[in-house]
């Protein structure tokens, strides 16, 4: 009894602590644009929320894709060609872009999830790569010079999203609510469950969950915000790139990840703000930013593999 | 000279020994990804960023110190095999308690970091290596000319996957090897040095890395990004092939070259991704890889 409701009470604070940390990452992310421009700041937005889909796969089911940027590209190619071509609102053009990383991460999943570990991550890379391959072939994605000049369009027909205050309102209002979502799951009886599965897959096996179908629901869940993030990113910069789909950016997102601290539920927030505002500061120096990249990660491993978030929260005693 | 479904047997056969030499290539990377899996429990990423230092130091060796491809073929190897011990030492002996994971992420990080260095000096264009004054020309077999060079590349990676499958399947030295892969706690009781072994397994992984690197040079240019999409490619090999078997490595490295040299022929537009096709093939039907156990 009493270890029960020292859990219950455990839970409580970890709650409180959670609660406060997201009021004051809601409010600095309201005041933000007065103080940093707002491109850059719905840019960070959009890896956050990348990030945060990756983590819900690494941090709490311990399958590592190395090929998330197949998710997030091709929403954003779909994504910004419903808008440009077949002239949706930006509403739908998100979803269709949401709804394309629901699909690939459906098939993608199905295959990843029949090898475990270290070829779950070589199957994500080797299959990313082939839609790679598949968007520099594909007519529609304009190869090299990717799909420009997207519209942002009129959301709901009455909210002109050309106007960068109504877009930053509406990036961070998809943000906040994706993830409020991705909390909602990580803290409900199926995330419990997933996380089973990352302590000790053959115990949750033997305990009789289908270990296979939770894996491949998270992935599909996963995949969905990447897709989210794609098509708001398409948005945002009015443009769908070669650079969406490459495999760098399916390492970007898992550094952003490991700097911010995987399995904490700010952590990845925290990652993308770090590398998006390092990466602002070093567009000058060209072809080093691959070699600071590495540097990071070699340090982030050896040193450092609770990351921001992980090594605050060790300080302050608190879940985060 | 006679057609084949409307095709020369030029092109047929040409694109077949293209084939069979991006095999060598995959059989010599892959083989070693398996030696170095089996030992570190590390998939090693910056394979493909050693294979190009190795066709960096022949670059190297022949512009500064003016030492041809024979120099090169020996020298790369050593110098590559070296670094890659100094790394393990370095880096990836902290890692060997911790999930496989962390070994995958470091050594994306090291990938990153060589290739970004050499891309920063040497930019994204190849640098020209010129075939061996002995290996130049080649012979007209009546349905095809076959270079020196390219016949040179094939017997010779063909001899190195052999040999080293003959050293770890038949030899002592392997079967201590093969004993430290299923047990290093019952083999170090034994009085072997596994911490050692595991060291000396990594850098004969990345000296296989460089030598084909090597052989690579005078094919495809020297140039930073050459390993990059390549281990990717290599990847799926092992995920198709699995890496339970030396001799399965070597067998799935050359069988899916010549695949993929026949799409080039015949289906040209999906010579990039017939091997992640056929992964995902695999995967429906034998998910523990055609030589892999399941685990």
């Amino acid at each position: 009894m009493q270890r029960v409701a020292q859990a219950m009470g455990d839970h409580a604070v970890r709650a409180r602590s959670e609660a406060i940390a997201f009021v004051v990452m809601a409010v600095a992310l309201i005041i933000a644009p007065m103080f940093a421009y707002p491109v850059f700041l719905m840019k960070a937005l959009c890896f956050a929320l990348f990030a945060c889909a990756f983590n819900l796969l690494i941090g709490y089911v311990g399958l590592l894709s190395f090929g998330h940027a197949l998710f997030f590209g091709w929403a954003s190619y779909v994504g910004a060609h419903a808008a440009k071509v077949w002239g949706f609102p930006p509403e739908l053009a998100i979803l269709s872009g949401t709804a394309t990383g629901a699909g690939l991460g459906a098939i993608v999943g199905a295959l990843a999830i029949r090898r475990q570990g270290i070829y779950f991550a070589m199957i994500t890379l080797a299959l990313a790569q082939m839609m790679y391959f598949f968007a520099i072939q594909a007519p529609f994605t304009h190869g090299e010079d990717g799909i420009q000049a997207v519209p942002r369009g009129k959301l709901f027909g009455f909210i002109d999203l050309a106007n960068q205050t109504n877009m930053y309102v509406t990036v961070l209002i998809i943000f906040l609510g994706c993830f409020l979502l991705i909390y909602r799951i990580i803290n409900s009886p199926f995330g419990e469950v997933l996380k089973a599965i990352r302590e000790n897959e053959p115990r949750a096996v033997s305990l009789g969950y289908r270990t296979e179908r939770y894996k491949l629901v998270a992935f599909v869940l996963s995949a969905t915000f990447a897709g989210v993030a794609g098509a708001t990113k398409a948005l945002v910069f009015q443009l769908a790139s070669l650079t969406d789909v490459d495999w760098p950016m399916s390492g970007e997102v898992i550094l952003m990840t490991l700097v911010g601290g995987l399995g904490t539920l700010f952590g990845p927030v925290v990652g993308a703000f770090f590398m998006v505002t390092l990466e602002n500061y070093l567009t000058t120096i060209g072809q080093w930013v691959f070699v600071v990249q590495g540097v990071i990660f070699v340090v982030c491993v050896l040193l450092f593999r609770r990351g921001i978030i992980g090594e605050l929260a060790q300080i302050l005693r608190v879940k985060l | 000279m006679f057609e084949l479904l409307g095709i020369s047997s030029q092109a047929l056969f040409g694109q077949l020994l293209i084939g069979l030499i991006n095999g060598s290539f995959y059989a010599l990377l892959s083989l070693g990804l398996a030696v170095i899996f089996g030992m570190l429990n590390i998939i090693n990423f910056t394979h493909g960023a050693q294979y190009m230092l190795g066709a960096f130091t022949a670059y190297f060796l022949l512009r500064y110190a003016g030492l041809g491809y024979w120099w090169a073929i020996i020298i790369a190897p050593i110098v590559v095999g070296i670094t890659g011990i100094i790394i393990e030492r370095l880096f990836l002996q902290w890692l060997y308690k911790l999930d496989h994971l962390y070994g995958l992420l470091l050594t994306f990080g090291l990938a990153l970091i060589f290739e970004g260095t050499f891309r920063n000096f040497f930019g994204s264009s190849g640098l020209p290596y010129s075939v061996p004054p002995t290996l130049q020309g080649g012979q007209n077999l009546g349905f095809m000319f076959l270079p020196n060079y390219r016949a040179w590349v094939v017997a010779f990676s063909l001899a190195v996957c052999l040999s080293t499958w003959f050293v770890i399947e038949r030899t002592k030295l392997g079967s201590y090897l093969r004993a430290a892969t299923e047990n290093p706690t019952l083999v170090r009781a034994f009085g072997i040095n596994v911490p050692r072994m595991i060291t000396l397994t990594y850098g004969f992984g990345v000296a296989l890395a460089a030598l084909a690197g090597v052989m690579a040079a005078p094919i495809y240019n020297v140039s930073p990004q050459m390993g990059a999409n390549l281990i990717i490619v290599v990847f799926a090999v092992v995920v198709i092939g699995g890496m339970g078997s030396i001799m399965g490595a070597i067998v799935t490295g050359f069988g899916l070259g010549i695949i993929e040299g026949l799409t080039k022929v015949f289906f040209p537009e999906a010579s990039n991704t017939v091997i992640f096709i056929i992964m995902a093939i695999v995967l429906l039907i034998r998910p523990a890889g055609l030589f892999g156990r399941a685990t």
